[in-house]
C-alpha cells in the first residue's frame, strides 16, 4: 500500500515571483517602471468605461481598468496571473507549447530552417527576409501598421534546435527557439516552441493584448495545430463551406 | 436537399437546404438510404451539449450509395454501398495509427474549442455533433459530405438490409466496445449493464457474444426489459427492486464482475459550471448518469470493471472512490473507435451471429422526425430506435 501523506503543494497564485525559476513564473510582480503605464492605463480604461452608454462595456472596462489601477497601485499583476500570462523577473512575456508530428525532426527541422518561409508557420509574422546567412528582417502587422526588426540566428544544430535574437534597438526585443528530438516509440518528433518578447506597453501591454483577443499562447497553439496537420495530412480539415439551414442561397434540391 | 436542422433548443426541423459539394479531394458525397436518430442526438436536442448553431445539420448514424468522390479518394467509388461511422478520424495521426480512431489529432477543425473545455486535449470531430466536434453536417439529411472517406465508410458487400447494418455506425460498435473493454472471461463472468436503451442492448448482446456467463439488465422502461429479457438477459426493474440487493442476489454475494453503464446522459444542464447542480436536482427524479455510476461502483465485485460507453459532458461529486479503490475496480471509457469495430462485427452479422435490427421499433421519413424525436425523447410509444428513409 503506498499512501503518500504529505500532499503536494499546488503552485501558489500569488505573485512571488522571487523564489521561482526565469523561465518558468507564472504571473510575477511587475518592474517599478510599468507602474505608471498600467496606472494610467487604468485610469483610461475606468474613464471609457464610466463614460459608455452600453451597460457591459461599462461593466468590464470599469472592471478591468479598476484593476490595472489597483495592480499599479500595488505592484503587483494578479490580472495577469489570472490571465496566465507568464513573465520572469525582467518582465519580458513567455509563450511557449509543443506538439508531436509524425515526421522525422530533419525534415520537420528543414521546414523551419527556410526563414522566409516561416510567416506559413507562424501566421502573426507577416514576412521575414533573408539578409546574409545569419540575419535576418522579420515585419509583423500591428494596429499602427509594420513593425519590422532584424535577428540572427544563435543557434543551428541541425535536425535538433533553431534559435534566434532580436539585435539591439529592436521595437519589440523578442527571443526564441525550437526544439525538434525524437518522440519516444517512433511517434515521430516532439517539437517545442519557446518565445520571449518585451510587449510594447511591458505588462501593460500583455495584459491589454490578451484582453482584446490578441493571445499569443493561442496562437502559437493553432500555428503548431496547423504546423502538425499540414504535415501529417499535407490539408487543414474544413467545414467551409458546408450546407446548412443558414446559407445564403436555398436549397438546390 | 431536405435535412433536419437544429433551430434552437427543443426546436427541430425539416428544411431544404443547399447539396452538399466536395470541399477537399479526401471527400466523398453519400447518397443517404437510412439514417437513425440516436439518444445523443437528444442531448442537442434539449441543449445539455454546447456549441450548436441554428441551421446545424443533425445526425451521426447513416448510410447510403456513394455517389462523388474526390481526386485523392482511392477506395471509394460512385455506386459504392457503404455504412459510414459517426466519429471523423485522419488515419495518418498516432492515436488513429494505434486505433484510437475517436481520438484522433487531426479531424476537428475546432480543437480550440474543445481544448479550452477539456484542458488542452480534442479528440476527434463527429458528423452532426456541436462546433466544439468540428461542427460537420450532419447525416439526417438526403445526401451528406463525408471528409477522410477512405479511412471512414465501409463498404457493404452483401445484401443484408440498411436496418441489418445502419447501426455500425455507433450503437453496436458502441455497445461491443462497452463489452470488450470489460475483458470478459468467458463462462465466468457476469456482465450487469445499466440501462437498457438502444446502447445498452448492444452492450448486453455483446457481452453474450463475448461469453459472459450471466447478463443482468438494469432499467425501469417494461419495453425496454422485455427486449433484453428476450435475448436471455436477467432483467431488474428499479422501480421495483433495490438494485443493489438484487444484484447481490443474483450473484450469490459477489456482485457482477463487471458493469457498463450504458444510461444516456440525463440533462445535467448547460456547460460543465452547471452540471454539477442541475444533476443534484434531478437526482431523485430520474435514473440518471450519477445514480447509475454510483450503483455501478457500489456493486461491482471486487478486481471487476466498470465500463462507460456513453458521454459524459463535464464534472460529476458524490463518486464513491473509495469502494472503488477498496475493490480494485478498473475504469473504461471513452468514444468508441467505430472504425476498427466494422469490419468484425460485419463479419458476426454476416455469420447469423447476431441482426441489429432487433431494436428499431419506429420507421419514418424526415418530415416525420421532429415529431419522433419527441416520441423517442419521452420513450412513448414503446420508443426505442427510429430509422428515417430521407427519400420515403
Ligand atoms: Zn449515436
Ligand atoms: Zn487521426
Amino acid at each position: 500500500m503506498s499512501q503518500d501523506d504529505t500532499q503536494p503543494t499546488p503552485p501558489a497564485l500569488s505573485d512571488s515571483a522571487s523564489d521561482t525559476p526565469d523561465t518558468h513564473s507564472t504571473g510575477a510582480h511587475m518592474p517599478a517602471r510599468e507602474r505608471s503605464v498600467v496606472g494610467t492605463v487604468g485610469v483610461a480604461l475606468m474613464g471609457a468605461g464610466l463614460r459608455s452608454a452600453r451597460p457591459l462595456q461599462k461593466i468590464v472596462l470599469g472592471g478591468v481598468g479598476a484593476g490595472l489601477v489597483a495592480l499599479a497601485a500595488t505592484g503587483r499583476n494578479p490580472l495577469a496571473t489570472a490571465l496566465k500570462i507568464r513573465q520572469n523577473k525582467e518582465g519580458e512575456v513567455l509563450v511557449s507549447d509543443a506538439v508531436t508530428v509524425g515526421k522525422p525532426a530533419a525534415e520537420l527541422y528543414a521546414v523551419w530552417r527556410d526563414l522566409a518561409g516561416l510567416p506559413r508557420l507562424m501566421t502573426h509574422l507577416e514576412r521575414v527576409e533573408v539578409l546574409d546567412a545569419g540575419r535576418s528582417r522579420w515585419t509583423v502587422k500591428a494596429p499602427t501598421g509594420e513593425v519590422s526588426w532584424e535577428a540572427d540566428i544563435t543557434a543551428d544544430e541541425p535536425g535538433q534546435r533553431l534559435a534566434w535574437a532580436s539585435v539591439e534597438g529592436a521595437a519589440v526585443p523578442n527571443h526564441g527557439e525550437v526544439l525538434f528530438r525524437a518522440a519516444p516509440g517512433h511517434r515521430g518528433t516532439e517539437v517545442v516552441v519557446r518565445l520571449t518578447y518585451r510587449p510594447p506597453a511591458g505588462t501593460a501591454g500583455a495584459i491589454v493584448a490578451r484582453l482584446t483577443g490578441e493571445e499569443p499562447a493561442q496562437q502559437l497553439r493553432d500555428d503548431l495545430m496547423r504546423f502538425k496537420r499540414e504535415q501529417e495530412l499535407g490539408f487543414a480539415p474544413t467545414t467551409e463551406g458546408q450546407s446548412s439551414g443558414r446559407a445564403p442561397q436555398g436549397g438546390a434540391a | 436537399m431536405k435535412a433536419i436542422v437544429w433551430q434552437g433548443t427543443n426546436k427541430v426541423g425539416v428544411e431544404t437546404v443547399p447539396d452538399p459539394t466536395l470541399l477537399l479531394p479526401t471527400d466523398a458525397i453519400i447518397k443517404i438510404t437510412s439514417t437513425a436518430i440516436c439518444g445523443s442526438d437528444l442531448h442537442l436536442l434539449d441543449g445539455v451539449i454546447p456549441s450548436m448553431e441554428k441551421g446545424d445539420i443533425l445526425g451521426h448514424e447513416f448510410m447510403g450509395e456513394v455517389v462523388e468522390v474526390g481526386r485523392d479518394v482511392k477506395k471509394l467509388k460512385p455506386g459504392d454501398r457503404v455504412v459510414v461511422p459517426f466519429n471523423i478520424a485522419c488515419g495518418v495521426c498516432d492515436p488513429c495509427r494505434r486505433g484510437l480512431f475517436s481520438a484522433c489529432d487531426n479531424s476537428n477543425p475546432n480543437h480550440r474549442m474543445a481544448e479550452a473545455l477539456y484542458g488542452g486535449v480534442s479528440g476527434g470531430g463527429l458528423f452532426g455533433y456541436s462546433h466544439m466536434y468540428g461542427g460537420y453536417a450532419g447525416g439526417q439529411a438526403q445526401y451528406v459530405r463525408v471528409p477522410f472517406a477512405d479511412i471512414g465508410p465501409h463498404k457493404i458487400e452483401s445484401d443484408l438490409r440498411d436496418e441489418q447494418v445502419l447501426f455500425l455506425t455507433d450503437i453496436f460498435p458502441t455497445g461491443y466496445q462497452a463489452a470488450e473493454n470489460c475483458g470478459i472471461v468467458p463462462g465466468r463472468d457476469v456482465v450487469a449493464v445499466f440501462g437498457a436503451g438502444p446502447v445498452g442492448q448492444f452492450a448486453a448482446r455483446s457481452a453474450q457474444m463475448l461469453g459472459a456467463a450471466h447478463v443482468i439488465v438494469v432499467d425501469r422502461v417494461p419495453e425496454r426489459l422485455a427486449m433484453a429479457e428476450a435475448a436471455g438477459c436477467q432483467v431488474i426493474n428499479y422501480e421495483q427492486d433495490d438494485v443493489l440487493v438484487a444484484l447481490r442476489e443474483a450473484t450469490g454475494g459477489r456482485g457482477p464482475d463487471h458493469v457498463i453503464d450504458a444510461v444516456g446522459m440525463e440533462a445535467h444542464g448547460h456547460g460543465p459550471g452547471a452540471l454539477v447542480d442541475t444533476a443534484k436536482q434531478r437526482l431523485k427524479l430520474s435514473f440518471d448518469r450519477i445514480t447509475a455510476l454510483r450503483w455501478a461502483l457500489l456493486s461491482c465485485a471486487k478486481g471487476g470493471t466498470v465500463s462507460l460507453p456513453g458521454v459524459y459532458g463535464g464534472l460529476i461529486d458524490k463518486v464513491p472512490m473509495g469502494a472503488a479503490f477498496a475493490k480494485g475496480l478498473t475504469f473504461k471509457m471513452g468514444q468508441t473507435h467505430t472504425q476498427r469495430h466494422i469490419a468484425p462485427l460485419l463479419s458476426r452479422i454476416e455469420a447469423g451471429e447476431i441482426d441489429p435490427s432487433f431494436v428499431v421499433t419506429h420507421r419514418a421519413s424526415l418530415d416525420e422526425a421532429p415529431a419522433l424525436y419527441k416520441t423517442f425523447r419521452d420513450k412513448h410509444d414503446g420508443c426505442i430506435k427510429v430509422v428515417l428513409n430521407p427519400w420515403a
